[in-house]
């Protein structure tokens, strides 16, 4: 799963879908609120990311059929 | 366990790179298993509503997805606490049991996986008590 590259100076940026920027869009309206919420679809996104010594792009949309635990944490290097 | 874990900070996959090979593969043999996203500037978060712009990183938010990409349960923590991944697991492990139920079986307060589960239905209620208690 994933789609390998090779990253120059500058990391292919992700695609964004029109989805995303739609709901981006709706967040900005809402006054930064969140629409996440349990029993909705989770937004898909495509993100560059390192996976066993390679780096790759994921979307969330190829994890469709499975369970998925989206884990958000602060920063790499930081002691909790 | 059938279950995907994608991780998600503000950090390049370079940083990401160098934190597993130098500090986390140190900790977990092989080094980590799962994918580790980088979300730089934290659009994902917005969308997530856990990107933390006063230190412009995310939240501690973890989503537990279902097979239809539907957000089952979340939780969202400060930086300074960690999270308990028992209670996560309880919790996947719960909603995979009420999925593959067909929704015939509901878990209650307190459920650990292998203790009796409840079948939601009219001879269930006023009868919880004979099933369930709050003892462990």
């Amino acid at each position: 799963m994933g789609k390998t590259f090779k990253p120059g100076c500058k990391p292919p940026t992700p695609e964004v879908k029109p989805k995303e920027v739609e709901i981006e869009e709706k967040i900005i309206e809402e006054g930064g609120i969140s629409m996440i919420s349990v029993g909705q679809a989770a937004p898909d996104f495509t993100l560059n990311a390192y996976h066993k010594g390679e780096f790759k792009q994921f979307s969330l949309s190829e994890f469709k059929g499975k369970w998925v635990l989206l884990c958000f944490y602060p920063g790499d290097f930081t002691f909790v | 366990m059938d279950v995907e874990i994608l991780s998600v900070s503000v950090d390049s996959i370079f940083v990401h790179k160098m934190w597993n090979d130098n500090e986390l593969s140190k900790m977990v043999d092989g080094g980590v298993p799962f994918p580790m996203l980088s979300d730089g500037g934290g659009k994902v978060g917005t969308m997530y509503g856990v990107y933390n712009e006063e230190g412009g990183v995310e939240n501690r938010g973890r989503f537990i997805i279902d097979p239809d990409g539907v957000i089952q349960g979340y939780e969202v923590l400060t930086p300074p606490v960690g999270r308990n991944i028992e209670e996560t697991i309880r919790q996947v492990k719960a909603f995979q049991l009420v999925r593959e139920s067909g929704g015939t079986e509901a878990t209650p307060a307190e459920w650990t996986p292998g203790k009796p589960t409840l079948k939601p239905g009219p001879d269930l209620v006023g009868n919880v008590w004979k099933v369930w208690s709050p003892k462990k």
